[in-house]
């Protein structure tokens, strides 16, 4: 095992498949715990993670990582309507898609870099996201979004037994993927992608890519031809997209355009930033903040703001109450965006910098006149 | 075959010109400091609302219950006073009537503020970080504006009407010596063409035949230099951030009869007027400027119902397929300098 990974890594990966499986428990406390939420968390950390390959590793900033995302549910919805309710073959088929799709977006989008490089991968998920709304409607049901249906063919299943009565719900083999099944079955895959992610990032391939982020023109100098290796990690990280699309299908099964919009596109962006980009932990943690404090967020409203604040006198509670108001529910994306510009202007690295700066000053705390730096205690990464 | 052709021609001139005044803002700001503005088409909305906030202002009525009218059924009626009808009588009727080109008195002084404090406040210190940085920051800013915008005047779109003697449509066919009702284009979209024009033709003019616009043609050449000769360039620069978003904010106000504004808007045109400047080179203003019109008369024609036959949904990606294309083949774009942002 040891030739495998190292002990620290060793030591990290096992402490996050355990925090992931007792997920259910310890988010009990933030009244988390359910599986439709969890689910949420285990999904976009997987979204997160293949984006941070690309944008943590390489520096290439991509605006259209939604496209793979929505590639992926239509590809999955379209398993289960063709081929089979079983979850297997739909993420196989949407990972295959949405790798299709990420080999040509990409081959195109990295010939060139920086900021043009963004507005290439804009273009793209933009022109994917428009035309699922209007020409594809056969294949994307449009507006309405796609969705399954009684009488669907789904010829796998059709081969072995006769469809069973009722609505069809995605399966496992038979078995449910409602509840904690489901949950567990995401948070397979979020295991999975990030012992992925951590092999990338240990390996050669994930030096070069790093290599390929401080200096290209060096890299290039130095005999790498960068195209190759910037389009691998691309494709990685369009396929783990892709997953996510596939795995939310299974929870919520309606695929519909508007996952593909630019503004989700976005939300990967500010899961990966606010966690940390290019840390191994950082874009979950952000994924799993931005998606809790979604759902906490928006289901605040008056009544429970005027819980909040009954220790206020009830002029200075209006206020309050008006005030607050305007940062939750609805409103709950100002509240995101302020955070995020924060961030970005005072911890560029995210949480995970947070967390090795205030790990630094308590090893400055506790050791008197030693140096920060020998006893700065190492962040998980 | 012709007049069909030129009316898709002027049909694409009114989006065309709202992008060529928001990539030219765009452009200013990339050209002068450097920074790459994803916050720039929320200024183009905020434009937009403050032409809802003037209509508002003076749309504001007294209410009050008259006993002696009474309605068919016997009740007092309500009567409704506008306050500007009272004040001003016939004339505050014209000012409600003109209320969207009057609101640009509003949005120039209320574009300069936000512009310069959006610049002072927070961009000018990301001038030395990655591009990837201002970029996050600033789409993290106009998500926050998006969402005041939302907290102020609510999510559903403002419907704007335009004034009385601007509606209807022109017989340019007649105009120009052809067959009358031919070819016939609404009033205002041939207004706002016109006030584009006029606005692109300003920001040129104060470039290029004042002392200032020269101190600032030769800080986008060469900025150190400038600074050494011991010309303030920051402070001319944060000006001209004002300006661009004096700009945006114009063609934001005069949009709005076209198109209701709500708090996406800002996001709906920036992606499209990224793509016009990159479509027309980075830093180069007469660039974005054609390619705005260039993209919005494309698009005119790519909705055409025979073109449409042809090539389905053509319309609706033309924009970025043609972004696609030049980027590809012609990396700094229609008219960028050579070595600017050519990477």
């Amino acid at each position: 095992m040891t030739s495998f990974m190292s002990r620290r890594d060793l030591f990290l990966f096992a402490g996050f498949t355990g925090v992931v499986l007792l997920l259910p428990i310890l988010a009990a406390p933030f009244g988390a715990a359910y599986p439709d939420l969890l689910q949420r968390f285990m999904i976009f950390g997987i979204f997160a993670t293949g984006f941070n390959i690309l944008f943590g590793l390489t520096g290439y900033l991509s605006f259209g990582h939604a496209a793979f995302f929505g590639i992926g549910s239509y590809a999955a919805m379209w398993s289960f309507k063709l081929l089979s309710l079983n979850a297997v073959p739909a993420l196989l088929f949407a990972l295959i898609v949405s790798g299709v799709f990420a080999l040509a977006i990409g081959y195109v989008s990295l010939r060139r870099s920086g900021i043009y490089f963004s507005i290439l991968t804009l273009a793209f998920a933009q022109m994917c996201y428009n035309l699922a709304y209007s020409v594809l409607t056969p294949i994307t049901n449009g507006e309405t979004g796609l969705r399954m249906a009684l009488d669907d063919p789904r010829y796998l299943d059709r081969l072995f037994a006769e469809p069973a009565a009722g609505m069809p719900v995605p399966s496992l083999f038979g078995m449910s993927l409602g509840g904690w099944n489901g949950f567990y079955f995401s948070a397979f895959f979020l295991i999975a992608s990030f012992l992925l992610a951590m092999r990338i990032f240990n390996s050669p391939f994930g030096l070069a890519l790093k290599g390929i982020k401080s200096n290209q023109t060096r890299m290039n100098y130095t005999g790498f031809n960068t195209r190759p290796y910037t389009l691998t990690a691309f494709v990685i990280s369009g396929m783990l997209a892709g997953l996510a699309g596939a795995l939310l299908v299974v929870t919520d099964p309606l695929a519909g355009a508007e996952r593909m919009r630019w503004t989700a596109s976005g939300e990967v962006v500010l899961m990966t930033i606010l966690g940390g980009v290019g840390t191994l932990v950082g874009p979950v943690i952000g994924a799993w903040i931005i998606k809790y404090f979604e759902n906490i967020f928006s289901s605040f409203n008056a009544n429970v703001l005027n819980n909040f604040y009954s220790f206020l006198p009830d002029g200075v509670r209006e206020v309050a109450v008006t005030i607050s108001s305007k940062f939750v529910g609805e409103g709950w994306h100002l509240s995101l965006g302020l955070v995020f510009v924060l961030i970005v202007v005072f911890l560029p690295g995210g949480l995970m910098e947070g967390f090795r700066r205030i790990a630094a000053w308590l090893g400055r705390m506790g050791n008197g006149s030693k140096r920060a730096s020998q006893v700065g205690v190492q962040p998980a990464e | 075959m012709f007049e069909v052709i030129f009316l898709q021609f002027l049909n694409g001139l009114d989006k065309g010109s709202a992008y060529a005044l928001i990539a030219l803002g765009l452009t200013i700001v990339f050209g002068t400091l450097g920074v790459v503005n994803f916050a720039h088409g929320a200024l183009f909305m905020i434009g937009a609302f403050c032409a809802v906030a003037f209509r508002y202002l003076l749309t504001l009525e007294t209410v009050h219950v008259d006993p002696t009218k009474l309605s068919p059924w016997g009740q007092p009626l309500e009567v409704r006073e506008p306050l500007v009808q009272a004040w001003f009588g016939d004339f505050g009727a014209i000012l409600v009537n003109y209320s969207v080109p009057l609101s640009l008195l509003l949005a120039v002084p209320v574009m300069l503020l936000v512009g310069v404090a959006m610049e002072r406040g927070l961009i000018k210190f990301f001038y030395k970080r990655p591009h990837a940085e201002q970029i996050l920051v600033t789409f993290g800013l106009a998500i926050v504006i998006g969402e005041v915008i939302k907290a102020l005047f609510g999510p559903n779109p403002h419907p704007q009407p335009m004034p009385t003697d601007l509606r209807g449509a022109a017989d340019i066919g007649a105009w120009l010596g052809m067959q009358a009702g031919v070819i016939t284009y609404p009033l205002w979209r041939l207004v706002y063409f016109l006030f584009a024009i006029a606005i692109i033709g300003a920001v040129f003019a104060f470039l290029q035949f004042t002392t200032f616009g020269m101190v600032v043609r030769a800080g986008m050449a060469d900025r150190e230099t400038v600074g050494l000769l011991g010309i303030n360039i920051d402070r001319r620069f944060t000006i001209m951030f004002g300006i661009a978003a004096i700009v945006a904010g114009m063609a934001g106000v005069m949009y709005t009869p076209l198109l209701p504004p709500s708090y996406t808007l800002g996001m709906e045109f920036l992606v499209i007027s990224f793509v016009v400047v990159v479509v027309g080179g980075m830093g180069s203003l007469p660039g974005a400027v054609a390619a705005g019109f260039l993209l919005g008369i494309l698009q005119s024609f790519a909705s055409m119902t025979q073109v449409k036959a042809i090539l389905p949904g053509i319309d609706q990606i033309i924009i970025y397929l043609v972004a696609v294309v030049i980027l590809l083949v012609r990396p700094r774009g229609l008219m960028g300098r050579r070595g600017v942002m050519e990477a």
